[in-house]
Formats: C-alpha cells, sequence, structure tokens
C-alpha cells in the first residue's frame, strides 16, 4: 500500500497561524492534525483584577477581524451577572454594530480567502488581475461594514465604543441615515453574491453534523437566543460549561471543544442557516430559495453560499434598524459594583462565542473564560479532513494539498482567536 | 502630498511610522495615522496623487536604516506571511495596482525595524531614524512650496 504526507506549512488565506499534517495509508487516512502553534495568548488571565468595565475593550483585542463579537458576548455576560438590562433601543443599536461586522468579515472571506480556492487563484491578488469586478466589490462591501463599525465603534479596528449598560456615544438619525444608499447598494450586490456563489463547482462531500447555534423565538440570531442543535439540546448560556468541555491535544495551542459524551460539532454560517432558516428576513430566504439551498446544508464548501445568504440577512437588518431608530435620552446606564456571575453566548461571524465572568463587590474580574467560535470547529475540521482526504488518495499531490486546504477555508477559521496560519503536509505510506 | 504614517505603538520599533507622525505635527506637517489593513489603505489614499507611506520594515539591513521605494514603479520586496496577519501595506499596493488604482506617486518610507516586542520602546536607533526621516520630510514639504526637486527620492 502506497502511504503518503499532505503537508501544507503555511496554509494562506485564514486568519492567523497554523499548519496541516495529513497522513494517508493506501485508501485510508491514518492521521490528520491541525496544528495550531502560535502561542497561547492568555486573554482569559490579563481580565483578572481589572474592573468589569474594561473587559468589552480589553477582550475585543483578541481579535481584528471580530472584536465586536468579543465586546457583545462581554457586555450581555457582565450585564447578566449584573441584573442590567439595557434599553431596547441600544439592543438594536448592538444588532446594527453586529450587522457591520458580519458585513465586515463575511465579504473578507467570500471574495478574498474562500474565492481564489474556487475559481483556481493562488491569491487575491492573482485573482485581481482577471476579476477586478468582485474585487471592488468585495472592497466597497467591506467599506461599507467599516463604515457601520466606525461610527457605532469609533473606529474600524478594536472600536472603543461598546460599554456595559450602553455605549459611550451614539450616532445621530442623520449620520445612520446617510449609511442607507451604501446599504441598498450592499443589499443588491449580496442578491447578487449569493447568485454567483451557486454556480461555483461544489466537491460533492456531505457530513452528518450537529449544527450548534444560537436561536431566537422572533430573529436571526446575533446576540441573543438559546442554545440548540440538532440533536436536541436546548439550553440557556448559563448551562454552557455543563454540556461543553474543552480539551487539550499535544499538537495544537488551541483547545478543542466537544460536546460531553458526543464530540464534535459545528458552529457558524451552516448551523445557523440549518436551524434558523426560517427566521431569515423574506429577501435572504428567497435569496438562498432561488440558489437551490435549503435547511440543512450538509456541504461544508457550500458555506461560502450561505454566507453570501447571511450577507443578505445583515444588509436586510441594518437598514431596518436604521428605518426603525430614535436615539436613546441616554447612551449608556450607569452599573453597579456588586459581585456576580454572568455568561453570555453570541454569534460571531464564524459561530457562537462564549464568555463568562466572574466578578467581587468592588467589580473586578476574579474569573474569565473565553471559548472562541474557532476552538469549538477545530475538532470538525479534522474530522471532515478526515473524511474528505479519502476521496483525495488517488489525486495528485499538489490537486490534493489543494482541496485540503480549501476544506479548511470552509470554516473561516479565526486560529488568532482560537490561541491564534496554516502549513499543511499529507504523508502518504505503502502498507 | 498625503503622508499616511502606519504602525502599533505597542509593538517596540513598529512604533516608526507613528512616530514619525508625532514628529511631523510638531513640526506643523498633516498626516494620517492608519492601521495598514489593505481595505481601509485603498479608502484612504483614494483620489491622491500624491503619497508617502511611512511604516517599519524588514529587511534584513540594521535597524533604524531609511529605505526609499517608488511603489508607483516597482513591486516592494515579498512579504512572509500569508495569512491574514500579513494583509498589510504590501498587498494593499500590489491589489491597487491590479485594479488601477495605484496613486499617480507612490513613495514608501520603510525604517528597518528589529524588535516588535510586545509593550517594548522604540530602539534608540530607531527614534534617530524617526527624526532624520521626518526632517527629510519636513525638507521636501518646504522644497515643495518653492518647487524644487523632491528630497526623498
Amino acid at each position: 500500500m502506497t502511504a503518503r504526507t499532505i503537508q501544507v506549512e503555511t496554509l494562506a488565506r485564514v486568519e492567523g497561524e497554523s499548519s496541516l499534517y495529513i497522513k494517508m495509508a493506501g485508501e485510508r487516512v491514518a492521521d490528520v492534525k491541525l496544528k495550531i502553534y502560535e502561542p497561547p495568548r492568555f486573554f482569559e488571565a490579563f481580565l483578572r483584577g481589572r474592573h468589569y468595565s474594561e473587559a468589552p475593550d480589553i477582550a475585543a483585542r483578541i481579535c481584528g477581524i471580530c472584536p465586536i463579537a468579543y465586546q457583545m458576548s462581554a457586555v450581555h455576560a457582565i450585564e447578566r451577572a449584573l441584573g442590567v438590562k439595557p434599553e431596547p433601543i441600544i439592543r438594536l443599536l448592538r444588532r446594527l454594530f453586529y450587522c457591520g461586522e458580519w458585513i465586515e468579515s463575511h465579504a473578507l472571506h467570500i471574495f478574498m480567502l474562500h474565492a481564489p480556492d474556487f475559481l483556481g487563484y493562488a491569491d487575491l491578488i492573482a485573482m485581481a488581475a482577471d476579476h477586478r469586478e468582485l474585487v471592488e466589490k468585495a472592497l466597497r462591501l467591506k467599506k461599507i461594514g467599516n463604515r457601520i463599525v466606525s461610527l457605532l465603534g469609533g473606529r474600524e479596528i478594536h472600536p472603543i465604543s461598546a460599554a456595559v449598560g450602553g455605549f459611550y456615544k451614539v450616532p445621530t438619525n442623520a449620520q445612520l441615515l446617510a449609511l442607507v444608499p451604501d446599504l441598498e447598494w450592499a443589499l443588491q450586490v449580496s442578491v447578487e453574491t449569493v447568485q454567483w456563489t451557486k454556480g461555483l463547482e461544489f466537491p460533492s462531500f456531505e457530513q452528518d453534523y450537529e449544527f450548534v447555534a444560537l436561536r431566537h423565538p422572533d430573529e436571526y440570531p446575533l446576540n441573543e437566543g438559546r442554545l440548540v442543535s440538532n440533536r436536541g439540546m436546548d439550553i440557556d448560556a448559563a448551562e454552557y460549561e455543563d454540556h461543553f468541555t474543552e480539551l487539550h491535544v499535544k499538537h495544537s495551542n488551541a483547545l478543542q471543544s466537544v460536546v460531553r459524551g458526543r464530540g464534535s460539532y459545528l458552529v457558524g454560517p451552516l448551523a445557523r442557516f440549518s436551524l434558523n432558516f426560517e427566521k431569515l428576513p423574506k429577501a435572504a430566504q428567497e435569496a438562498a430559495l432561488s440558489a437551490g439551498l435549503k435547511p440543512p446544508v450538509k456541504n461544508p464548501f457550500r458555506s461560502i453560499v450561505v454566507r453570501a445568504v447571511e450577507l443578505v440577512f445583515a444588509c436586510s437588518e441594518a437598514l431596518r434598524i436604521i428605518s426603525e431608530y430614535e436615539p436613546p435620552a441616554v447612551p449608556r446606564s450607569d452599573t453597579p459594583n456588586r459581585a456576580g456571575v454572568g455568561q453570555a453566548i453570541t454569534e460571531a461571524p464564524r459561530g457562537i462565542l462564549y464568555h463568562r465572568y466572574a466578578f467581587n463587590e468592588r467589580g473586578l474580574i476574579l474569573t474569565a473564560k473565553i471559548v472562541p467560535p474557532t476552538s469549538q470547529n477545530l475538532r470538525r475540521i479534522e474530522d471532515d479532513l478526515r473524511e474528505y482526504a479519502t476521496q483525495l488518495v488517488a489525486w495528485p499531490q499538489a490537486e490534493a494539498t489543494w482541496k485540503c486546504e480549501q476544506a479548511v477555508r470552509n470554516y473561516d477559521p479565526c486560529i488568532s482567536c482560537a490561541t491564534h496560519f496554516l502549513k499543511v503536509r499529507i504523508d502518504r505510506e505503502t502498507e | 502630498m498625503l503622508i499616511l504614517c502606519c504602525g502599533n505603538p505597542d509593538r517596540g520599533d513598529d512604533a516608526a511610522g507613528i512616530l514619525v507622525a508625532e514628529r511631523l505635527k510638531e513640526l506643523s506637517i498633516d498626516t494620517q495615522v492608519c492601521t495598514g489593513e489593505p481595505s481601509v489603505l485603498l479608502q484612504q489614499w483614494d483620489g491622491a496623487h500624491d503619497v508617502l507611506l511611512i511604516d517599519a520594515v524588514v529587511t534584513g539591513s540594521p535597524a533604524g536604516t531609511i529605505h526609499v521605494w517608488n511603489a508607483s514603479r516597482t513591486r516592494l520586496p515579498p512579504q512572509p506571511s500569508e495569512s491574514t496577519h500579513g494583509f498589510g501595506v504590501a498587498l494593499a499596493i500590489e491589489l491597487a495596482r491590479k485594479l488601477g488604482s495605484l496613486p499617480e506617486r507612490l513613495r514608501v518610507c520603510g525604517i528597518e525595524a528589529g524588535n516588535f516586542d510586545l509593550g517594548a520602546k522604540p530602539s534608540a536607533a530607531i527614534q534617530k531614524a524617526v527624526e532624520d526621516l521626518a526632517d527629510r520630510i519636513a525638507a521636501e514639504c518646504s522644497h515643495q512650496s518653492q518647487d524644487s526637486l523632491p528630497v526623498l527620492l
């Protein structure tokens, strides 16, 4: 039997740094390791001893792509611990803030990181030479997401305005209305993007995933909801640690999260779409159905289409919120110093992000726990590769390696969040 | 001339671009500070004809060496990283070149950095290079007003 190794030393077009090792022994995949070698970042330890009001800004520093997710999970967990419930308009503004991040992040991944895989280009620059219009659309979409984040957060990267109890500063009606023409363009382009992505070529590969996502009774999930799965899970954020555990594996500086007693699970666009399709706005549902996309979507390569559907959602939702906006009387309610423990889960672009904080009567953080979406998907990515690589046994090395990298990028992994680039190695062995 | 200064004040010598911005401010010369994120950079120089971009660089030269590249004519040296962490100035420039949106004149001033440790202070060599580069830019700005030839390149 022939054995070979697929190894990507530096997997490109992912957020952060890691490598991939796959060992094939004849028809069998003997070993898969997504090696996360970036050093641990110790954010949970940095947070200890700091006042809870500092947590949203410190946690946001974990990621330059999804800082808002960190701010949102932090403020919700802390507000739960304090028993504080912000005004409904603050809740809406937080959803709008999150829509900005989803637009930025999904546009980046669809067009700049994932599209080159489907179109056969090594990178964005090579793709830009032949697909100028596509890259220009991506840049403009990202710019629109940046504008929302900048307006609500004070700046595009690591925003600074989100606070426990509200925002330090809120926008005026005129400032939000100025976003409308751009968002209307973005909505149209997002619908076109769903149509464009449906025409891409997808490998025939489906898995029986345990999808895990938030579910809210009235809306597509962002900030709130119960955590549900297609295996019967229906829990509050406070019960998260009873149902999930993080495991350390030798080859990874990021922990791998599993469902207790079951194993790997999938979070992110496929899970949200499969568990919440009926909560999407009509425009997004129609775009999905016209692309032949119905829940559940079990082919991870189709995640690029689902992300485009979520772009439609984010643009529609942003427009809806702006149309209903009236500035609050006060941007932020005062919050007390008191001892407490609070947990929250919100939907980062890549999937659920869990935070738990415990603080003392002076509001100083005693313990913090953060489980990012990529940690939750890591074991699932390895499981996908273990199955998918069996289809690639007879493939030439270069093509097999490319496809394995693409399979990792299906998840838009943010390795920086999970600790923190990717190298792939496929070993082939003769038995 | 639009002067864009990139850098991270919390990562040792990576603060070089930011320090140049601060020095130029003292000399009453306007600059824009930026993160170097490509989509933002492309927005920042949109419509500008003459752009000077300042950032810390690593080429293997001694720390504090000042490099000047005419990026409208030549590619910058390749970057080692392929993750989005490496999505920076060089990617923005090459992307703009492919899209035909590169400013007519784009010069990149790189200050060779040696230390990117978290929380570290910029080295003495970097601080001296910051002063030297700021003086050269100030000289060019004053010459420009007299329609003289540029000092930098």
